[in-house]
């Protein structure tokens, strides 16, 4: 890597990557707690895997390790799985209660 | 103002942007869709840090592969509007102020933290090695060779448990 392109990489600081993660997880964290519809609630959870993943790869580039960017390799796998077992739990929900809303999944429910 | 913080300030909002729309839009289709905006930016953002390899990967799986298995699920269940519920009293009443605390006193141990001095110091980045995808792949097949070989297990696992989980009861 030449010097020109190692300047251009490093020249935005890590933590304003951070930051931006950490904007995002919230806003996910939000979503989770907020939304009643549970294929939305899915995706924030998948927002709050993309966050992760940026603080990862930042933290990655800045120590020069390779380490980070295997773990978010590992990260988009689970990620994978876990989107398709839970929208196939959503599925049989719906087919059960017929509704999206978790406020009507309430068998557990004090 | 040079062209590196421009593009990491566009991709920033624009990921700011669909986070915000995926929060507030009451369809969950417009929601999956912001998602995708939010994963594209954030695709950008990896190319910006010198992760291709990542960045190729968040666009064909993540915004390919996994966005397109919510879109087909919100088809299939014709998920439409969201229903507005009102939250209950005590929600309004106790929660809020209850919820902010939290958030003042999650952020006051955070910035005691190792990691909030790192925010607000900066790591230096020196990147001395340069993280390639041809070290990336070293180190997968290498070190991770073992978690690597056991991700296929947990794939096959939850190919299983979906296709018997959505599968029609006989």
């Amino acid at each position: 890597m030449d010097p020109g392109e190692e300047r251009r990489l490093s020249i935005i600081p890590i933590s304003y990557y951070l930051v931006l993660s950490a904007i995002l997880f919230g806003l996910g964290a939000v979503g989770v707690v907020f939304k009643r519809n549970i294929i939305t609630i899915l995706m924030s959870i998948e927002l709050m895997l993309n966050a992760v993943n940026l603080a990862f790869v930042a933290f990655a580039r800045a120590h020069g390790q390779i380490d980070g960017l295997v773990f978010v390799f590992f990260v988009i796998v689970v990620a994978a799985a876990e989107a398709a077992v839970g929208l196939a739990i959503v599925i049989m929900i719906t087919k059960n209660r017929e509704s999206l809303n978790i406020e009507r999944i309430n068998l557990l429910k004090f | 103002m040079s062209v590196p913080f421009l593009v990491f300030f566009a991709c920033a909002f624009l990921s700011v942007l669909g986070a915000v729309l995926l929060l507030v839009s009451w369809e969950p289709i417009h929601s999956a869709l912001s998602l995708i905006l939010v994963m594209m930016s954030l695709a950008v953002l990896y190319l910006l840090l010198g992760a291709e390899f990542i960045a190729a990967v968040q666009i064909i799986v993540y915004a390919g592969a996994i966005m397109v298995l919510f879109v087909f699920v919100i088809m299939l269940l014709n998920a439409g509007n969201e229903e507005r519920t009102d939250w209950s009293k005590i929600a309004k009443v106790v929660g809020l102020p209850m919820a902010f605390f939290l958030l003042l006193l999650i952020a006051r141990g955070l910035s005691r933290s190792v990691i909030g001095a790192t925010i607000a110091n900066g790591v230096g980045a020196r990147s001395n090695a340069g993280v390639s995808t041809r070290d990336l792949s070293t180190a997968l097949f290498r070190q991770y060779l073992f978690p690597f070989e056991a991700t296929s297990i947990l794939i096959l696992i939850a190919l299983l448990g979906a296709w018997i989980l959505a599968r029609k009861d006989d």
